[in-house]
């Protein structure tokens, strides 16, 4: 029989994915198909979504880009009738029949069965090797040993700081109490990160499997999943799947058999970015203001409602029942001297294939960029990656050989983070993108340190002079020393990276910076106080296009005659920019 | 404040918080749950919701006041017929969002975090939609839209104002 995948993430719905499957149901149903249709999650190709994968019974994957209600009736009566697969749409068989490896330089382990099982279904997790793990664990392993394998793994946190996930359950285990609390950090809370929601939409079940093995190996009776509310697809299907789990005793009391008692709950986040803080979160869960708190005592000794507890991110506990069933020399194999395994990147921004990517550990971003990704999009040049989210930085594209891992980004100034990837191209003006992240930072402070509430207020007020065009001579080096004064006055991890965008970016950008502030000129043709719009007379053909399009009347010209932009009346807002098919308009 | 009691509070529409009111109320960590349930039953939160909470829980209203204003979920107005939600994600903001806001500001005349006067809709920026594929994207009520442009915007906004989708 043959089957049909549908990939149905938040990419895939927001790019039209619900009425694809509807129109493939419909079909299959009037022309009484007897195919499989399943609903799946992210397959990684956000860029060409809707993506339908057709299976057939030889086992042969053909799949489908792009895919349309139209096109998806196409495909039903083509293929699926007649046996004729629709060439032109199929992205990963090429024309002399043979099959292209979509995930080339990928290791799929979190990722492992996203876009493949049916996330709604704990059968269909269960007959890819899942929940075997944490039977595997409870029969075979003291918590002590599970704890053993995790720290040679060298699983080291996904959610950025990189703390290595072995020692921290080591701690929870050995602290004191009786009662132990588990967390899965799922507030994905990064501008331009989705791996986090895409691993919950995709494959819950294997976040649950983590979360019990951990839970086991600290000695934890109760656990908590702290969501974004803002995935509400994700949190559905979570829901979904612990249900599942508590109608097969695979939570609850006696979970599997054994004598150990689990119970998960979730908790939606009400949209404050510093609650992916640990602290912060805790304090969110316990129903207060998700203010960070000073550590030490860290979590492990006093956590949540004042008892241990072990907080891992979602991708951190997706590793760990792969880990358990291959072994943590398996996984170790993947990576670098410090930093082993996979890392999952959400691509995103300049780059030409959009997604989710899952590479091991010392990759290098030329890599990631050109033959992941595609390379740049729209033929324009590669100017660098901001990694790491606001508390990252910007990384120039001279550096592109440099290798993926957490130490190696560390010393170019910007962290690891969570996986948002964003690609920069010769358009992206530094200085304004090192404003957008101090502006989202700035906001999202809890206001609790001085220095961060203050000190990013006074560092975008520079930033933002300094796009206006009004930069003065010193403001570099106020902003550097600023910086440096937010990092040492700021109690929590996401104060004291705060300033690393704008670090970064004088670092590696710095004569951009001087551009503006000396030369008032923006070098990416980005800021709209700093250009000038002018039209070439030898590329304008006289349509009056731009003309129409002028709010404020700043362009003269006949029709057929060359037309002309007057600076004095122009507002800089690029109608005629967009609006001109010739190019012949042109920023200065 | 007034002494009200939990009885008083309307039948039907608010079914669903009175049951949570009573149900959650003890639990410890229970105060946004109980937030989140206000604010789906009356669409946002009214000052009423706040005293039945504070009654019934016993955390003094001021601090509840704390919690609603820290979290940019909760509300205290209510909200248009239609949400757009424009995003500033990273790959939107690199992507043009900007342009994108200013013609939605331009186009429904107001600013973010208002509601037009004829409460057709309301304007709200987030952090990041996660969809950063579609970038730049917004998101009306339920509907994404992606790959925006401000001619796009308008058309969409036009769809929505004529009725054609609420």
């Amino acid at each position: 029989m043959k089957e049909v995948k549908v990939g149905l993430g938040t990419c895939g719905i927001s790019a039209g994915g619900e009425s694809v499957y509807k129109e493939i149901i419909n079909e299959i149903e009037a022309n009484h198909l007897d195919v499989k249709v399943i609903e799946t999650g992210c397959m990684g190709r956000c860029y060409d979504e809707v993506l339908v994968e057709v299976v057939d019974e030889a086992k042969k994957s053909f799949l489908y880009a792009n895919v349309t209600p139209e096109r998806a009736k196409k495909i039903v009566l083509a293929h699926l009738m007649d046996n004729n697969p629709v060439k032109e749409w199929i992205v990963n068989v090429n024309n002399d029949g043979t099959i292209e490896d979509l995930f080339n330089k990928q290791v799929r382990i979190v990722l492992r069965n996203c876009g493949i099982i049916d996330p709604r279904s704990i059968d269909e997790y269960i007959a890819y090797n899942g929940y075997q793990a944490i039977q595997k664990v409870l029969k075979e392993y003291s918590p002590e040993e599970v704890i053993d394998i995790a720290i040679k793994s060298g699983l080291r946190g996904r959610g950025g700081a990189g703390f290595s996930s072995g020692m921290k359950w080591k701690f929870a285990r050995q602290a004191e109490g009786d009662k132990k609390y588990i967390i899965c950090n799922a507030d994905e809370g990064d501008p331009g990160a989705f791996m986090d929601r895409s691993v919950l939409e995709g494959d819950p079940h294997a976040v649950l499997e983590g979360m019990m093995i951990a839970a086991y190996a600290i000695g934890a009776d109760e656990a908590y999943i702290y969501a974004r509310a803002e995935y509400p697809l994700a949190i559905k299907r979570l829901r979904r799947a612990l249900k599942q789990c508590e109608e097969r005793d695979f939570l609850g009391k006696g979970i599997f058999g054994s004598k150990i008692n689990l119970k998960i709950k979730i908790k939606e986040g009400a949209g404050a970015f510093v609650c992916g803080e640990e602290t912060a979160l805790m304090a969110s869960i316990e129903g207060k203001r998700g203010v960070p708190r000073l550590r030490p005592p860290f979590p492990a000794q006093k956590g949540l409602w004042g008892k241990p507890t072990n907080i891992n991110n979602v991708e951190t506990y997706a590793n760990v029942p792969w880990i358990i069933l291959n072994g943590a020399e398996a996984y170790a194999a993947y990576g670098t001297e410090k930093s082993k395994g996979t890392k999952v990147f959400a691509l995103a921004g300049k780059i030409a294939k959009s997604g989710l990517a899952e590479v091991p550990m010392g990759i290098t971003i030329n890599e990631i960029v050109y033959d992941i990704g595609g390379g740049i999009k729209n033929g324009k040049k590669f100017k660098g990656i901001q990694i790491g989210g606001p508390s990252g930085g910007c990384i120039p594209a001279t550096m592109g050989e440099l290798k993926i891992d957490y130490d190696e980004i560390n010393k170019t100034g910007a962290i690891m983070g969570s996986g948002g990837l964003i690609v920069l191209d010769e358009t992206t003006c530094m200085v304004d993108l090192a404003r957008y992240f101090l502006n989202f930072t700035q906001n999202e402070s809890c206001g609790k340190c001085t220095f961060r509430r203050i000190g990013t207020k006074r560092m975008l007020e520079i930033l933002e002079r300094i796009t206006m065009g009004e930069g003065k001579e010193n403001d570099i080096d106020i902003l550097e020393e600023l910086a440096h004064k937010i990092q040492a006055g700021s109690l929590c991890g996401l104060g004291q990276t705060a300033p690393n965008p704008v670090l970064t970016t004088i670092r590696y950008f710095r004569e951009e910076y001087e551009a503006h502030i000396i030369d008032k000129k923006c070098p990416a043709h980005s800021c709209s106080a700093l250009l000038t719009y002018s039209i070439i007379p030898e590329k304008c053909n006289g349509c009056t296009l731009c003309a129409k399009k002028c709010e404020v009347n700043a362009i003269t010209g006949e029709l057929k005659k060359v037309h002309f932009i007057n600076e004095e009346l122009c507002i800089k807002c690029g109608k005629c920019y967009e609006a001109c098919n010739q190019d012949a308009v042109e920023k200065i | 404040m007034e002494n009200i009691s939990v009885m008083e509070i309307e039948q039907q529409e608010i079914k669903n918080f009175k049951i949570d009111l009573i149900t959650k109320k003890d639990q410890d960590g229970s105060l946004i749950p109980l937030l989140q349930s206000a604010q789906e039953s009356y669409g946002y939160i009214p000052e009423k919701a706040i005293y039945y909470i504070s009654e019934l829980t016993g955390i003094p209203a001021a601090d509840i006041y704390g919690v609603i204003t820290f979290y940019a979920q909760f509300r205290l107005k209510p909200l248009g017929k239609n949400l757009v939600r424009i995003c500033e994600g990273t790959a939107c903001h690199v992507n043009g969002a900007k342009r994108i806001l200013a013609a939605l500001e331009d186009e429904l005349g107001i600013g973010v975090g208002e509601t037009t006067d004829d409460g057709i809709f309301s304007l709200q920026s987030v952090a990041c939609l996660g969809c950063c594929s579609l970038a730049p994207a917004m998101v009306i009520n339920e509907e994404t839209h992606g790959g925006l442009t401000p001619d796009k915007i308008r058309k969409i906004l036009r769809k929505y104002r004529n009725g054609q989708k609420n």
